[in-house]
Order: C-alpha cells, then sequence, then structure tokens
C-alpha cells in the first residue's frame, strides 16, 4: 500500500483532518485519498486519537488488518447504531447452534444405521453376502477446541463451547438498566 | 446519583456524576472494568454521543454491544469482534461440511439396506417356488 504522504494528495484521514499529511504518517498506508469513508466512518465511531492509539500499541504487520476490522466495525455501527457487528455474531451464533443441531440429530440416524437398528428378525438366506456396517462417525470434536488452534496468525478466543452470551439472546425485554453488568461480566 | 455514589464512568473520568447523567443507568459502579474497556476504545465523549443520538429504550443494549465490542478489541487487538465473525464463519462452514459427509453416509446405509430386503425378499419368493416343485 503506497504512503500517500507525499507532496501529489494527503491521505484521507489528514484530508479529513484538515491537516499536512507528513511523511511517516500513521494513516496514510491504511487510509488512501481514495476511500474517504472508511476513515470517516473510523473516525466517527472510534475518533482519530484512540486509533493511533491503538495502532501504536500493534507491530507495524498487524496494523493493516487492525486498520481494516476497525473500518468494518466502525461502518457496522455507522448502519446499525444499536447493534453494529454485534448483530452479525448473534446472527451466526444462532446459525450455529442450529447447525451443531441438525448434526448431533445425522449423527444419531448415522449411529442407528451402524449400529443395525435394520431388523434382524429377517433370515439371511445363503449365499447373501453379509453386508458390512461402517464405523460411525465419531461426534466431532468441540469446536471450540479446534478451531482455537488452527493457524499461528490467528487470534485464539476464549472457548465457545460457551459462546459470549449476548444480553438479549434469553431476555430480550430484559434489564436494560441494569447496565448488563451482572449478567455477563460485561 | 450523587458524589457518593458516582457512577463508573463518572469515577473513572473523575468528574462529577450528575442527576441526568447519560451514561450512569449503562455503567454502573460495580463494573468499572466494562467502562474503562468502553473508554479505551471508543472514548467517552464518543460513547456518549453515539447513545445521546438513539431513543433512549435502545440505549441499553447498545451500550451492551459497544461495551462487548470494546472487551473483544482489547483482547484482541488486531482483529477484535471480526475474529470472531470469522470463526464463527469457519465453524459454520465445516459444520455444514461434516452434515453432508454424514448424510451421504447414510444414504449408502439406506442403499445397502434397500439392496438387502430386495435380495431376501428374492430369495425367499425362489425358495418357496421349489417347494412346490417338490
Amino acid at each position: 500500500m503506497a504512503s500517500s504522504s507525499s507532496y501529489n494528495s494527503p491521505c484521507a484521514a489528514c484530508k479529513f483532518l484538515r491537516r499536512k499529511c507528513m511523511p511517516g504518517c500513521i494513516f496514510a498506508p491504511y487510509f488512501p485519498p481514495e476511500e474517504p469513508q472508511k476513515f470517516a466512518n473510523v473516525h466517527k465511531i472510534f475518533g482519530a486519537s484512540n486509533v493511533t492509539k491503538l495502532l501504536n500499541e500493534l507491530l507495524p504487520h498487524q496494523r493493516e488488518d487492525a486498520v481494516n476490522s476497525l473500518a468494518y466495525e466502525a461502518e457496522a455501527r455507522v448502519r446499525d447504531p444499536v447493534y453494529g457487528c454485534v448483530g452479525a455474531i448473534s446472527f451466526l451464533q444462532r446459525q450455529v447452534q442450529r447447525l451443531q443441531k441438525e448434526l448431533d440429530a445425522a449423527n444419531a440416524d448415522l449411529i442407528r444405521f451402524a449400529c443395525n437398528e435394520i431388523p434382524t428378525a429377517l433370515p439371511v438366506p445363503p449365499g447373501v453376502s453379509s453386508i458390512q456396517p461402517m464405523v460411525p462417525r465419531q461426534r466431532p470434536v468441540e469446536f471450540s477446541r479446534r478451531i482455537g488452534n488452527e493457524g499461528d496468525a490467528f487470534y485464539q478466543p476464549p472457548s465457545y463451547s460457551h459462546p459470549y452470551i449476548l444480553p438479549w439472546s434469553d431476555n430480550p425485554s430484559g434489564d436494560i438498566n441494569d447496565g448488563g453488568g451482572e449478567g455477563n461480566n460485561m | 446519583m450523587s458524589n457518593s455514589s458516582r457512577c463508573a464512568a463518572c469515577k473513572s473520568l473523575r468528574r462529577k456524576c450528575p442527576q441526568d447523567c447519560v451514561l450512569a443507568p449503562y455503567f454502573p459502579s460495580n463494573n468499572p472494568q466494562r467502562f474503562s474497556w468502553v473508554h479505551k476504545i471508543f472514548g467517552a465523549s464518543n460513547i456518549t454521543k453515539m447513545l445521546q443520538q438513539l431513543p433512549v429504550e435502545l440505549r441499553g443494549e447498545a451500550a451492551d454491544c459497544m461495551a462487548m465490542e470494546a472487551y473483544l478489541r482489547v483482547e484482541n487487538p488486531v482483529y477484535g469482534s471480526v475474529g470472531i465473525i470469522y470463526q464463527y464463519q469457519q465453524q459454520i462452514i465445516e459444520v455444514q461440511n461434516e452434515i453432508i459427509k454424514i448424510n451421504g453416509e447414510i444414504a449408502v446405509y439406506n442403499a445397502l439396506l434397500q439392496h438387502q430386503q430386495l435380495q431376501q425378499h428374492q430369495d425367499s419368493f425362489f425358495s418357496t417356488d421349489n417347494d412346490f416343485n417338490l
């Protein structure tokens, strides 16, 4: 990503902030002038100084991903000022739960077949080749453990066997004025 | 809220907590950590502005979501909540693939079962026929 802190054009951040885009501008590599909305969203939600602080705490090779994920979160929050991208997390969480149930049901069906719930009362005539049942598929290892171990560049999240409890998932009309501080330690 | 029981936000910002403090309902003093996450990632004035722009009945959920996003970003400064989204998406793909494989195996079992039943039926039919020829 070419630096925009040249004589030619300031980066989107410095343009937005109406300041000179100096060489070495921390925003320049990640907020090109052709994408003004990206910085506008990030500035609106997080603020320029918070983003500067966040980026300064990271190694240079991590900053591009950090900026892109901040931009994604900021855009999600601009579009949905209440739920932001937590809405997407909630949706995906429900989808995973639904699919896990479907997987459990499919596993149960498979085990029934593999353990020969086929009626054995029928006589087996001579000459009929015996049909060897397949080994039933073992229930997959908890995804929480598998996923957390993939890739060394990837953050290892807390266990998903107990995913983040979203404040409204069980009690939609719930304790809004409680500040949510008690139910889930947030 | 009086000075003697300031909300977590006002305590952190070392200011008086007025009766109509926007943040007080959502950042109680018994959970200072929650505000510190939000303060670090969004900033006090941003979160105040964002909550003020919402109807009162939606502010609680918004504050909870922002607290969660802030917490996730503090835990994972590079990817934040987006890391969780990616993890769930990968998990969904894996589970879907697993279901497809299992359904395939079930289909094979079904086919074998039907084949077995058909053969048994044919064999018993032919052996009955032989009886008549005795």
